[in-house]
């Protein structure tokens, strides 16, 4: 692993998780994916009734049960053993992407590969690996909002907020906040601003990390 | 007397014929047939479309299909097995990859009788505008790709032109069902198994308990008998897995 610009110390996986989970509102429909997005149920206020959404048709998904408590009737869109919360729903294929592509999700939170300045997100093919989409592409048609969390730069300390994506895309200008270990972005009007910058990280320090051209919009915290 | 029940699975099934499309119940190991799968395994059925929306992690189930070679086409949204991309990058197996709602709408719509449909799923994506590879030479060259979408404009947003699903073949998973073959599902091992019935013009279902007409509450039936053509109680034992030695000795390759 190698560092192509001066070491800056961000948040961790689960301090994006958290700082996340603080913007989910009471009564928010939530759908979760695969990797720091699972981190942030445990972060979610306990006055905040969030409900989450699984693509194989659970809504109202809990935790992973205890062991020996399984039941293979009953996983979350990792195909783990979960458990349901009290009010929870169970519904079919069609009926679970009748609620994702119709705009009833409030929130899909999704991990990126890379989000252009137009919120263009890619996130589900690396060329030369192997190709799956699950619901990705439904979740980011169909959310009202689609919040990608990722590291802020990439293992050899690429920006992964760029001006195009250079990997497939999964839909087009569709992300409406991005949430790294570095910052918080918000899409308003096709326009990237930066709103937020993680605590001890400078302004400065996401401007030359990120390579998509955006606007410094810190007032509103 | 409707009496859908039967007792063999292997006579029943006998009727699929090699080359026949199959639309299957199941997410992962989550509500698949196992039952039915193994049976078609065991009739040695080849060059099979298999509709279904994953491959599985192992080699029962669908797996034990791609262990042995019986797969011709997938359709699916998330194929997962690493040996299932060893067949498909070999040109042995096609890959028709569909976003996971856009397969459910779509085994549904062809259940419902609507022939095709426009969704912005996919639209502006690989998955839509002809360059992703449907099937692979055996040299690692592209011989195929996913036909290019129709794309029409709605409220100022692309959607593309999606197909209604007809399978020669629905393959169901339940927790309950009667002789008249209405259905009961268990928690999420639903997922794919009602639009999988619908989907099939004969449809065939494993259920994990045969009960009495009016046990399941009209209110309660998920799937009514009118989808569904053959009542089989599923295999109490668990399911059957291929080696990959096995898929070595049985794919001909």
């Amino acid at each position: 692993m190698t560092e192509t610009v001066g070491a800056v110390r961000g948040l961790s996986r689960e301090g994006i998780a958290r700082r996340l989970a603080r913007d989910l509102q009471d009564g928010y429909v939530v759908n979760l994916g695969v990797g720091i997005p699972l981190l942030v149920p445990r972060f979610i206020p306990p006055d905040a009734e969030v409900i989450l959404h699984a693509e194989n048709g659970v809504l109202g998904l809990g935790p992973a049960p205890p062991p020996g408590r399984e039941d293979p009737d009953l996983t979350d869109a990792g195909k783990q053993p979960a458990t349901l919360t009290s009010g929870a729903a169970i519904v079919d294929s069609a009926m679970s992407f009748a609620i994702v592509r119709g705009g009833h999700l409030d929130v899909t939170v999704l991990g990126a590969l890379q989000v252009s300045a137009e919120g263009d997100l890619a996130n589900w093919y690396v060329p030369g690996r192997n190709p799956a989409v699950g619901g990705a592409m439904d979740l980011v048609a169909g959310a009202r909002e689609v919040w990608a969390v990722m590291e802020h730069v990439d293992r050899s300390g690429r920006p992964k907020l760029v001006g195009q994506c250079t990997f497939p895309v999964t839909g087009r200008r569709v992300v409406t906040r991005v949430y790294t270990d570095l910052a918080v972005f918000h899409l308003v009007n096709g326009e990237l601003r930066l709103k937020e910058c993680a605590p001890g990280v400078a302004p400065a320090a996401i401007r030359a990390r990120t390579a998509a051209r955006y606007v410094e919009d810190l007032s509103w915290t | 007397m409707i009496d859908k029940l039967r007792a063999d699975v292997r006579s029943v099934l006998d009727v699929v014929p090699s080359g026949a499309s199959l639309a299957v119940g199941g997410f992962g190991s989550s509500g698949r047939p196992d039952t039915l799968l193994d049976a078609l395994c065991d009739l040695d059925r080849r060059d099979l479309h298999l509709i279904v929306n994953n491959v599985g992690s192992d080699f029962t189930g669908v797996g034990r299909m791609l262990a042995e070679g019986r797969i011709r086409r997938l359709t699916a949204s998330f194929p997962v097995l690493p040996e299932f991309y060893d067949e498909y990058f070999a040109g042995r197996v096609e890959l028709e990859l569909v976003p996971q709602g856009t397969l459910a709408e779509r085994l549904r719509a062809g259940g419902a009788g609507i022939p095709a449909f426009y969704t912005p799923t996919s639209a502006g994506t690989m998955l839509s505008d002809g360059t992703f590879p449907l099937r692979y030479t055996g040299d690692a060259a592209i011989a195929e790709c996913l036909p290019q979408r129709e794309v029409r404009d709605f409220g100022g947003r692309a959607h593309v032109l999606e197909y209604g699903i007809v399978a020669d073949f629905g393959l169901v998973r339940a927790f309950a069902g009667d002789r008249k073959g209405n259905l009961r599902f268990h928690l999420s091992a639903r997922n794919f198994n009602p639009l999988a019935g619908m989907a099939g013009r004969r449809v065939f279902a494993e259920v994990q308990h045969l009960v009495e007409v009016d046990e399941l509450h009209p209110d309660d039936i998920h799937l009514p008998g009118v989808f569904v053509d053959d009542v089989l109680l599923a295999s109490q034992t668990s399911p059957k897995q291929a080696t990959i030695a096995g898929a070595r000795d049985d794919g001909g390759s």
